[in-house]
């Protein structure tokens, strides 16, 4: 039951990120929608996967090792973005 | 020691990712592989991470950046998520570019503090100057033009960085 409520969750989410790219004026508030939203919709949508599935403990750990991963990740690729675009301006 | 650091940090995350291939451990060839892919990585990276690497491989560090993700920065996440949708549906926006001023040493602790920065609400680092001691912050509602410290933009994520990265 509570699988449902973490893939809601990260789906709304995921759809709020995507409006805020629409509806934001600049480089870098779009950045703010487009990478925030990333992480915890598609954190809390491995969740969902990892309680939902039927595979053995093992792989249900992982999917955790890979929301890990993105959490690590995705300021990185932002930061690179911003700093890609204040030294080109 | 710069090599060996980077050589064990991909190794085990190797392992982490491919276990239970075999039960519940790893076959052979997987490990050599491992290995092989692993010692790439050290070697293409041993330039990058620089001098006293070795602190990255004590088991306290560890733990305190256990307790430092599961805790402040979790919390800051599920808060910017909100955060932003709160901002996309209402359009309250206030956009612009702050100087913070922080009082760190090392690159590591740079590393530590701007990309928890990036994961809390409305902040995101878009410059680190060590040389001049202060990180260039984009804020999505400037409610601070010239802060004083990283308080208002980070909490308590400076104490943090500056524990972990010593």
């Amino acid at each position: 039951m509570i699988e449902y409520f973490f893939l809601l969750l990260g789906e709304s989410i995921m759809i709020f990120g995507t409006l805020g790219i629409l509806r934001f004026p600049d480089v870098y508030t779009r950045l703010h929608a487009a990478t925030k939203c990333d992480t915890g919709g598609a954190m809390s949508i491995l969740i969902a996967l990892a309680i939902a599935s039927q595979a053995p403990l093992l792989i249900k750990l992982k999917f955790l090792v890979l929301a890990f991963l993105i959490a690590l990740i995705n300021p990185m690729v932002s930061h690179a973005i911003a700093r890609g675009l204040i030294n080109t301006e | 020691m710069s090599f060996i650091v980077s050589f064990v940090w991909s190794f085990v995350l190797w392992l982490v990712l491919t276990a239970g291939t075999k039960g519940m451990l790893w076959s052979t060839e997987e490990v050599i592989a491992g290995i092989i892919f692993a010692a790439i990585v050290g070697l293409s990276t041993k330039n990058i991470i620089g001098e006293k690497a070795q602190r990255f491989l004590n088991p306290a560090k560890w733990l305190g950046f256990l307790v430092y993700a599961i805790g402040p920065l979790f919390w800051g996440m599920v808060k910017a998520n909100f955060d932003v949708a709160y901002r996309v549906i209402t359009g309250k926006i206030k956009p612009g570019i702050v100087r913070v001023p922080v009082d760190l040493e090392n690159e590591a602790q740079y590393t530590i503090l701007s990309n928890s920065i990036t994961l809390t609400p409305g902040t995101l680092t878009v410059d680190a100057c060590p040389e001049e001691k202060a990180l260039y912050v984009h804020w999505i509602y400037v409610r601070d033009e010239e802060p004083k410290s990283s308080e208002p933009v980070a909490g308590s994520f400076e104490k943090w960085a500056r524990r972990l990265g010593k």
